[in-house]
This record gives structure tokens, C-alpha cells and sequence, in this order.
């Protein structure tokens, strides 16, 4: 059922000082654990587990850099290692990608 | 509604917040219609004749509008065979202009190689073409004469039409199981994905469960067949009674009924998951009860599926964890209490559960076909005894030598 997926892997890492976003082809749901993130493209499900994650990934598109967005969703430098974790897990699943680190206006809207 | 007094937990494992239910479900099946040129022995809905009070287009296309407020990525389209509704293309595309993609499961009999270049060229669908056997003579068996050559001009049609990615959809019984290679050879000629999916006793399965369900023998071979091969192969994360074994499978290790799985039947009728069709299980109806949305959230029997479950008798297993009990319909259907142990339980608890005289509830609703059709399945093998040797010799025979078999060793 739910998370029945098979894709093809994404290759880039996200590092803090590039500009990322949600695919076009995904939706986040949010949730009270979090959020769902469903790629209506490659048809994969994927749980965002805590609302801080929820949120980070939902504003990363809106913050010049991976870094700023991390701080911005008020992640403890602790923490930074696992969420990039976690981000580097995203975009293997072509949840997120890069964006163009000079345009602020690409949208991330189905 | 006011039995959600269940206070969530923050944080935890996501197995614990499923538990309590998601905001919107992520597995929905949508039965489209009981109607179905099919008879197939185990249809987990009765299905074969449409009922008058099917839903409208109108109706139809209402739902689909709240599945997107809802954010409901993706329906799993059911029957009956969907593709009868003579509006299933409109329903279909209406659906994913809506952010609503659709996974659909069907016998074949509408994929014509119009309608495959068709599904080519939509974006966000997925075919699930059902195949009980990976020979004519093993799915027939179950799902009537003919269908097994249907199903593989649909694959043909699809792969014609270089239609990505459909997939073959079996469930796996006591006649296939020894099929399983065959079955992902078959799925790589199509250049399809193979789909297994479990046996339920619902529906008119419940008349050949005994007879089709997997020997414990066979669950561990499907166990260890599925910890070979898992990662190719879809399961509809429906195995996993067989985690009792000891390792668990890829995917949700849970009952998801009424948490984050449902059925919307086609008349509107929402049960807690597709292999529960009984009034047990009704939660509500999306006509009358305000919308799919207002079921969801405010159904009592969902409710109560969402409180935190006991185990009962199972919660003493080493292998609780990893099985959690395992289908609640499973247990229903064969007459077990739902907090005891699965009928195929693999430690062996289903059949000395089983053995304790239960009664099977009556059948849910009966869509069948009330007189047979030549789609009819017949469960009935023409065999010789292999003890004969030759003729039986009748009373009058004369000769001194009848029924002598001499030895030639």
C-alpha cells in the first residue's frame, strides 16, 4: 500500500551553502507528526518526522541558502549534521533539488 | 462523535503515530462498481452485479474534489471491474487534473490498444492488470476461462503502447506459490513490476479461503522468496503476518485499518479497509454522512481503531513487535477474535485458535452473479486415481485373469 515506491536515485547532496527547494512534483500534507511528502512523479511517500523538519523543508526554497534555512527554522547547531542527513535522504528520492542560487522566484507549486 | 479522548503522543516512532491515524488517509481504495464481467472465486468484494444505487458521475467527481482539499495524493481504483462504468476515463481524468493520481486495478478486459496508448500518454496512472497464475491453467482455475489470455493482451497492449511501469497483480495462493519465478520472468517479458499481494478470506473468499490460502509451509517459502527478492517486488506492505518468522519485510509492519487505509465502496459506504466489507466495519457513508472527509474524521468505529490496541493473547509473543497481530480482517472473516492471533499466524498460534470451534460471521455484502455465467470459475480438476493401473473390473467379468495385475519386477 502507502509506501510502495520504487525510484530511481538522485546523486547531489545538499551542502549549506547551496539554495534547495521541493520538486515541482511534490506535495507536503502536513500532519501532526509532521508532514507527508508525495512525489507524484516518481510516486514516492515519504514521512517528514517532526514538524521542524516539516517546516524546514517547506522554507528551504525561500531562504538563499541551505544554512540560512537551517537557522531560520531554528535547528540546534547540534542537530545540523542529522538534518543534512535527512535532506541528503530528500533529495534522493528527488524530493528536493537544487535551485538557481539568483532566482528567488522559482516556484515550487504543483 | 466523542470517543477521541486519546491524547497523541508527541515524537516517537511513526509506527506509533499511525497507530493513532493520519488527517487524511494515504492508502484509499475506491471500489467503483460491483458490476464485473468476471467471476473470480476469492473476489474480496462479491462483486459481479452493479447495484441500482451506484453513485453518479456527479457524486464521483464531489468525492474526488474532497480528496484534493484533503490532499489525498492517490486513490487506488477497485471493482468489480472499474473500467464497466462508462464514465471510468472521464472519473479518471477528472481525477488527476485534480491532483488526484490514480492507481487502478483490472482484469484487462477494457485495455484495448487505443485505451493503453491512452494510459501512455496520462501522467500520474498507474495499471495494475490481476493475474492469479502465471499459466492459463493456474489463474483460470480461480479466476475463470479466458481471463488469463485478457490479462496478457492488456500487458501486451500496455507494453505496445511503451506504457511505463504497469504492474502484475497477484494474490498469492496455495496453486501459485511455486509460480513466483514465473511470475517476475513474466512481469520482465512485459517490462512490468510485480505486485503480491495476500489472500484474504473476504468476500467469496471466504468460500475458498480453505482450500486457496498458502500451506505453513508455503508461508515460509513466500517468506524467504520475498526476503530474496523483496526489493523488486510491491507488496502492498500486505505480508506482514509473515514478520513473525523473524526479520521484518520492507514497509509497514501494520494493520493501517481506519488509521491510514480505508474503502469507499460504491455506493458510497465507507469501511475501515477494502478487505472488510461488512457492517462491522461501516464507519459511514459520504452521502449521508456529510462528505468522506467528515467520516474519516469523525466515525466511531475509526475512532476506536485508532485507540491503542491490547494484543490480548498475542501481546505475550516474543513476535508481537514485528507482526502486531496481524490482519484484523483475516481474523474476522475465519471467526477469530480480533485481538488474538492471525489465522496464518507463521508461530503456529492461528491454527490451534482456529481449532477452538469458532463461528464464521455471515457474508457482507453480496454482489455475485446469482446465476452462473460462462465466466464462471469452476474449482474442479479432472485427475486419475493413481493407485489404478488399468479399467476397474466389473462384477460380470468373465475372465479368469480379470484384475490381475501381473509383477513384473
Amino acid at each position: 500500500m502507502s509506501t510502495e515506491h520504487l525510484g530511481a536515485p538522485f546523486a547531489q547532496r545538499p551542502a549549506l551553502g547551496e539554495r534547495w527547494g521541493l520538486s515541482p512534483a511534490v506535495a507536503l500534507r502536513p500532519e501532526s507528526f509532521g508532514a507527508l511528502a508525495y512525489h507524484f512523479g516518481n510516486r514516492r511517500l515519504t514521512f517528514l518526522k517532526n514538524p521542524r523538519l516539516a517546516s524546514l523543508v517547506q522554507q528551504l526554497s525561500k531562504q538563499p541558502d541551505v544554512g540560512t534555512a537551517l537557522a531560520q527554522a531554528q535547528v540546534p547547531n547540534t542537530q545540523w549534521p542529522a538534518y543534512l542527513e535527512a535532506l541528503a535522504g530528500l533529495a534522493e528520492g528527488d524530493m528536493i533539488r537544487p535551485l538557481d542560487p539568483d532566482r528567488t522566484d522559482q516556484g515550487v507549486e504543483l | 462523535m466523542s470517543t477521541t479522548t486519546q491524547v497523541r503522543p508527541t515524537g516517537g516512532p511513526l509506527l506509533q503515530q499511525f497507530e493513532y491515524g493520519l488527517d487524511a488517509p494515504i492508502c484509499l481504495t475506491w471500489e467503483l462498481t460491483y458490476a464485473c464481467n468476471l467471476e473470480c472465486a476469492h473476489c474480496l468484494s462479491s462483486s459481479g452485479r452493479r447495484d441500482p444505487r451506484e453513485l453518479t458521475t456527479a457524486q464521483c467527481e464531489a468525492i474526488i474534489d474532497e480528496l484534493q482539499r484533503m490532499q489525498v495524493f492517490y486513490v487506488n481504483i477497485g471493482g468489480g471491474e472499474p473500467t464497466i462504468r462508462p464514465d471510468f476515463w472521464h472519473l479518471l481524468e477528472y481525477a488527476v487534473a485534480h491532483q488526484v493520481g490514480v492507481k487502478f486495478s483490472t482484469n484487462g478486459v477494457r485495455i484495448t490498444k487505443d485505451r493503453a496508448r491512452f494510459l501512455a500518454s496520462t501522467d500520474y496512472v498507474d495499471v495494475q492488470v490481476s493475474l492469479d497464475g502465471a499459466t492459463a491453467a493456474v489463474n483460470d482455475y480461480v479466476r475463470g476461462p479466458g481471463s488469463f489470455d485478457t490479462a496478457l493482451r492488456a500487458l501486451r497492449n500496455l507494453r505496445d503502447a511503451s506504457f511505463q511501469e504497469a504492474k502484475i497483480s497477484v494474490v498469492v495462493t496455495r496453486q501459485n506459490v511455486d509460480q513466483l519465478d514465473e511470475f517476475k520472468a513474466l512481469a520482465g517479458e512485459f517490462g512490468a513490476t510485480l505486485r503480491l499481494t495476500r489472500l484474504r478470506p473476504s468476500g467469496r473468499g471466504a468460500d475458498v479461503w480453505d482450500e486457496l490460502h498458502p500451506l505453513p509451509e508455503q508461508q515460509r517459502q513466500l517468506y524467504d522468496w520475498l526476503r530474496a527478492h523483496g526489493e523488486d517486488v510491491l507488496t502492498g506492505d500486505s505480508f506482514f503476518h509473515l514478520s513473525g518468522f523473524g526479520g521484518s519485510l520492507p514497509g509497514l509492519n501494520l494493520c493501517g485499518a481506519g488509521r491510514v487505509v480505508c474503502l469507499i465502496d460504491p455506493i458510497g459506504d465507507v469501511y475501515a479497509c477494502p478487505f472488510a466489507i461488512h457492517d462491522n466495519f461501516l464507519a459511514g457513508n459520504v452521502l449521508r454522512d456529510d462528505g468522506f472527509a467528515t467520516v474519516w474524521r469523525d466515525s466511531e468505529l475509526f475512532a476506536e481503531l485508532r485507540s491503542p490496541q491490547t494484543g490480548g493473547a498475542c501481546a505475550k509473543c516474543q513476535f508481537f513487535d514485528s507482526c502486531r497481530g496481524g490482519c484484523m480482517a483475516a481474523k474476522f472473516f475465519t471467526g477469530l477474535p480480533l485481538d488474538g492471533p492471525d489465522p496464518e499466524c507463521v508461530q503456529g498460534y492461528g491454527e490451534s485458535a482456529l481449532a477452538a470451534a469458532n463461528i464464521r460471521p455471515e457474508a457482507g455484502r453480496n454482489h455475485s452473479k446469482t446465476a452462473a455465467t460462462r465466466n464462471e470459475p469452476v474449482m474442479l480438476t479432472l485427475r486419475r486415481r493413481e493407485d489404478l493401473q488399468a479399467p476397474p473390473v466389473s462384477a460380470c467379468a468373465q475372465s479368469p485373469l480379470a484384475g490381475f495385475t501381473p509383477d513384473t519386477r
